[in-house]
């Protein structure tokens, strides 16, 4: 599904914050429909990276190119527009506590994309009944279950129409059992083609979707190459070291 | 200027003897409001249908009748009326210790709410009176979670205590205005009085702030069960 | 039944003080609420200078006494040369100690709003203007409410301190008449249904203001 021209590329960035480290100079290229995944230790960059590129926080140094087009980071029209471009999963979800599902999502379509209320509503509904919460759409935050928070999170950056989905650890703040439902709509993205940057410790998605997996550490993209290449069996690399100790994790759990 | 200042300077001591009057009309009261608190709260939670009409009763009176009405009601009126000869300082203490009372009940109230129902359920399993649960294990839960409320309680009734004046009960700002009267500097003699207002009010929150840290249970707070 | 004169008299005279007492609370509330917002908001969001600014205003006016701060304004400042009609320093006094309080609330809801809220406003595209304007306002004004109805409860008691200044409403109608024919039970037992109507009056309308902004699960704690 691959094709070739970069949608997004990341070109050298650099980012502290007090005097720490936490992105540095980090490059690498995202094309249409590819799924990279990143992995590694706690405290890596992997957030910060994900955050740098939708511009929620600012890099340092370095450029971020979405179609060839370079981000003016002074220029906030600009870090609008990409941000629109751009949707984002959060680890903790962050849907707005006072709106209900279905108006979580309309928010950003009435007041970003200035589509009236009936046409957003009409867009809402199609989402939520996509990620299985058609029922939910009068539900407020408190009243779901963290899983349907986090479908209901991913439905409205869906409604954006993004060129390219950022998943920030989607499954770490939620209970074991309601993993799977995440899981089931993140792969039913996968196979429509979506074009994805995820960071996350669920092998399940890291060796069944990745085209590319980015290891990182210490700030620095340490391995990066194809699941098949790196977690093939007797292949001695840091990403197999990780996915194994996430296996026997997985196992005790069980 | 000078004579302002030497207002100020001259009437202090007679101003700071007014305010060893005032901590003993809030701690006074405070005290009062304490004992009214707990048993109001007590009956509003636990209590039968009558007893929480009753308290119900008194707290939406105590907290929607302004204080100074109420002194005016109780020192000119009530106990003259019912042969009570209170002075204006005891007036003060029982008005303001009544008002307290009422918003102390309502804290308490809540304090009790927010306890864990298992609590009392396991001192009755050990064994326990509902005096003991109530003594050992309810109050000492409540009393702590109360201590913020409380510190803004405290902080009101000081404040609410100078209103004594408009009864005569000598305190910080009775002796503020009988001196202002006769020295004509009211600006520097009252802002002397907020600045002996505002140490007592900050002081008193800042040492309640440190009750409530020498108390704290570790990983125990009220509010981390709502959320 | 026929009211005697006695009554007559007073509740001419309370019905007066009344409406002199909602000329002093409406206008009070409103700054109080202004003031308070813009003096919360820069307690939290506010550069070093203004935040401070705003901090000591608040630890002064909740550290004194209103009545003190109504004297200062009353009988104080003429000291200076500024002489304020006691109808106006009543107000002012009100409207400042109040603000003082709402900002509190303010600040304490604004700071009850977690930044993810906010990012993830950001990372849909809303400009600063819109995240604020349709995420934070929305849920501060939600935790704020309760809190600042209460300061309007307090304030509607506290209007009573205004005859101290002379200015003479419900309390001071009262008093005059409470002192003439020395019947101080009767006049402020009733005196005293009256704010007890007034203040039942206001938890009722802004009970009826919490419930419609009522969402759930989303607490004012």
């Amino acid at each position: 599904m691959t094709d070739s021209t970069p949608i997004l590329s990341v070109n050298d960035i650099s980012k502290s914050f007090d005097g720490n480290i936490i992105l540095n100079s980090v490059s690498f290229q995202l094309a249409t429909g590819e799924i990279k995944v990143l992995i590694g230790p706690s405290g890596g960059g992997k957030s910060t990276l994900l955050q740098c590129m939708n511009c929620l926080v600012i890099p340092d140094s370095g450029d971020i190119m979405l179609e060839n087009r370079q981000i003016d980071y002074l220029n906030k029209e600009s870090l609008y527009n990409l941000r629109q471009q751009v949707g984002m999963i959060f680890q903790d979800f962050n849907l707005f506590d006072h709106l209900t599902a279905l108006d979580n999502i309309t928010i950003a379509l009435r007041k970003v994309k200035k589509c009236d209320r009936k046409q957003a509503e009409q867009r809402a509904r199609q989402e939520l009944e996509q990620v299985g919460l058609a029922d939910k759409e009068g539900l407020y935050p408190a009243q779901l279950s963290g899983g349907q928070k986090q479908r209901v999170a991913i439905a409205r950056a869906l409604a954006m129409d993004p060129k390219i989905l950022m998943l920030d650890e989607p499954t770490s703040a939620l209970d074991p059992e309601l993993i799977g439902e995440v899981i089931a709509v993140i792969k039913a993205l996968a196979e429509k083609g979506m074009t994805m940057v995820m960071a996350t410790h669920q092998i399940s998605l890291i060796s069944g979707l990745a085209d590319e997996i980015l290891f990182m550490e210490n700030g620095r993209i340490v391995e990066q190459g194809s699941p098949s290449k790196l977690l093939s069996t007797g292949n001695i690399s840091k990403s197999q070291g990780f996915c194994d100790r996430l296996n026997e994790l997985a196992e005790v759990g069980e | 200027m000078p004579n302002a200042v030497s207002a100020v300077i001259d009437s202090l001591p007679y101003l700071l003897q007014g305010a060893s009057i005032t901590i003993g009309i809030v701690v006074s009261a405070m005290l009062i409001g304490l004992v009214i608190g707990i048993f109001m709260s007590v009956g509003l939670v636990y209590g039968n249908r009558s007893t929480q009409y009753l308290v119900t009763g008194y707290v939406w009176i105590f907290r929607g009748v302004p204080v100074v009405v109420l002194l005016f009601l109780f020192y000119f009126g009530l106990f003259t009326y019912l042969g009570f000869n209170f002075s204006a300082f005891v007036s003060v203490t029982i008005v303001l210790g009544m008002t307290t009372g009422a918003y102390q009940a309502n804290i308490f109230r809540g304090a009790i709410l927010s306890l864990p129902q298992g609590q009392f359920k396991a001192a009755s399993a050990l064994g326990m009176t509902n005096a003991q649960a109530i003594r050992s294990i309810v109050l000492p839960q409540i009393l702590r979670v109360s201590i913020p409320a409380w510190s803004n309680e405290y902080s009101i009734i000081l404040k609410d205590s100078a209103l004594a004046f408009v009864i005569g009960a000598p305190e910080i700002m009775a002796r503020t205005q009988f001196v202002a009267s006769r020295t004509y500097q009211h600006l520097s003699l009252y802002i002397a009085a907020g600045v002996i207002y505002f140490l007592l009010t900050w002081t008193g929150v800042i040492l309640l702030r440190k009750l409530e840290n020498y108390l704290r249970i570790p990983g125990y707070s009220h509010h981390g069960n709502n959320s | 039944m026929e009211l005697s004169p006695f009554y007559q008299e007073l509740l001419t005279s309370l019905n007066r003080g009344l409406i002199m007492s909602i000329a002093l609370i409406v206008p009070s509330v409103i700054g109080g609420v202004v003031i308070g917002v813009l003096a919360g908001t820069l307690r939290t969001f506010g550069n070093t200078i203004t935040r401070r600014a705003t901090d000591a205003y608040a630890a002064v006016f909740r550290g004194t006494p209103l009545v003190v701060q109504l004297f200062i304004l009353y009988f104080g400042l003429p000291n200076l040369g500024i002489y304020l009609s006691p109808y106006v320093a009543a107000v002012t006094g009100f409207t400042l100690c109040s603000g003082a309080y709402q900002s509190e609330y303010v600040r304490g809801a604004l700071q009850s709003i977690k930044r993810g809220q906010y990012l993830g406003a950001q990372a849909l595209g809303f400009t600063t203007f819109q995240s604020i304007y349709w995420i934070i306002v929305p849920q501060a004004i939600r935790r704020a409410i309760h809190g600042c109805g209460n300061e309007i409860i307090y304030l509607i008691k506290y209007s009573s301190l205004a005859f101290i200044v002379t200015c003479v409403e419900l309390t001071g109608e009262g008093k005059t008449i409470a002192t003439e024919y020395f019947r101080f039970t009767e006049v402020f037992t009733i005196i005293g249904l009256y704010y007890l109507g007034l203040v039942t009056v206001a938890i009722f309308i802004l009970k009826k203001i919490e419930q419609r902004l009522y969402i759930p699960g989303f607490g004012h704690g």
